[in-house]
């Protein structure tokens, strides 16, 4: 459509107010600086109130273009499409708002269901520490030094002793602070003197460091003809202090089993 | 002279008011304002050619911006609003350029 004479190039052109040469001026050209002199006649009022119409028309349209967005103009098709097209969209990104909560809600049950189970395991794993003896412990519970001057002390006493703090609920034990007593644990006697505990030599006196209600196992190594009586008639001597807070810092290395196996379900 | 000031007139007049253009008249106005383009074009073209009548001018400036209008209602009705606004678009594009032309050749002899 645009024609090719009217490119930029010859736009600017001579002004033809201030054309030097006049007398090359056309009827068109004279009669449009006369009129530009002139005040004016009938016909150039008409025109300016119809160019100032149109100027404020122009002006104001374009205003409205640059202020509006494109829908102010639109037909009625062109919108229903366009809303149409939205509520679409509005639909699809719920749908997807919809499936990100319930992928957001799925990952935070399992997050907590996940810190649940580990609070769990990590509880269990301190309780089985301890009872296996992978733990250090500490805790209310008694002290017993076994003094044995004649070494008549051997494994009978020692596991008798054993035997009767596990029997008044002893929760973990250690002998000499360098022992841990536990499932595994085995005894064997020495030549002259010394007890040789998974494969430690102890030397008397020997110390037992129980954990547990401190009375109840006082008790139970105390009782006529029991464990210090036994000693005693070895010719040892046995002392038991119950105490408030007893350490049992020694631990053993877990071995896995080689031959058991869990059976059947875990 | 006057004609330039009426027009210049106009275009504060707009700057200056900031009018909102009425809904009813929003699909009409861009449509009406290229056609009064259009007329005054021709106008300009009929001074150059010393033809202008006022009374033309006022004629076909008004009867342009009425049947642009009308075409427009029109074309809403039966539903090809804006094929039919692209189509007179294009049609008066193509007079204000001839008019254009025809206007240069007058002023710059080229």
């Amino acid at each position: 459509m645009p024609d090719p004479e009217t490119g930029p190039a010859r736009a600017p052109g001579p002004d033809p107010v201030s054309d030097p040469a006049p007398e090359r001026a056309t009827d068109g050209r004279a009669r449009l600086l006369g009129a530009l002199r002139r005040p004016g006649s009938r016909g150039q009022v008409v025109a300016a109130v119809l160019l100032a119409a149109l100027g404020f028309a122009a002006v104001t349209q374009v205003r409205a273009n640059g202020r509006d967005d494109n829908y102010v103009g639109a037909r009625q098709g062109d919108l229903v499409q366009l809303i149409n097209n939205l509520s679409l969209a509005s639909q699809r990104t719920e749908t997807e708002i919809a499936q990100l909560q319930s992928t957001r809600d799925a990952l935070g049950n399992d997050t907590e269901a996940r810190r649940t189970a580990i609070d769990r395991a990590q509880e269990q794993a301190a309780t089985l520490g301890i009872l296996a003896g992978t733990l250090p412990a500490v805790g209310p519970g008694v002290r017993v030094t076994i003094t044995d001057t004649r070494h008549g002390v051997g494994t009978n006493q020692l596991l008798d002793g054993l035997q009767e703090l596990r029997d008044a609920g002893a929760e973990a034990i250690e002998l000499n602070d360098q022992v841990r007593v536990v499932a595994q644990t085995f005894l064997q006697d020495r030549a002259g003197s010394g007890i040789l505990v998974d494969g430690t030599v102890l030397e008397p006196p020997y110390v037992i460091d129980a954990i547990g209600d401190p009375h109840t196992l006082a008790t139970g190594l105390q009782f006529a003809r029991g464990f210090a009586d036994e000693v005693e008639g070895v010719g040892g001597k046995v002392s038991v202090k119950e105490l408030g807070s007893v350490e049992v810092s020694s631990t053993i290395r877990p071995e896995p089993p080689k031959y058991a196996q869990p059976a059947g379900t875990r | 002279m006057i004609a330039a000031v009426g027009l210049l007139l106009g275009v504060l007049l707009g700057l200056l008011l900031q009018p909102t253009v009425p809904v009813w008249l929003d699909p009409y106005l861009p449509i009406a304002v290229v056609a009064a383009l259009d007329a005054v074009f021709g106008a300009l073209r009929a001074f150059l050619d010393g033809i202008f009548d006022d009374k033309v001018f006022v004629v076909s400036f008004v009867s342009n911006v009425l049947i642009a209008a009308v075409i427009v209602y029109l074309g809403d009705k039966l539903g090809v609003g804006g094929q039919l606004s692209t189509g007179v678009i294009v049609v008066l594009g193509i007079r204000i350029f001839s008019n254009v032309a025809a206007i240069r050749r007058h002023l710059f002899h080229a």
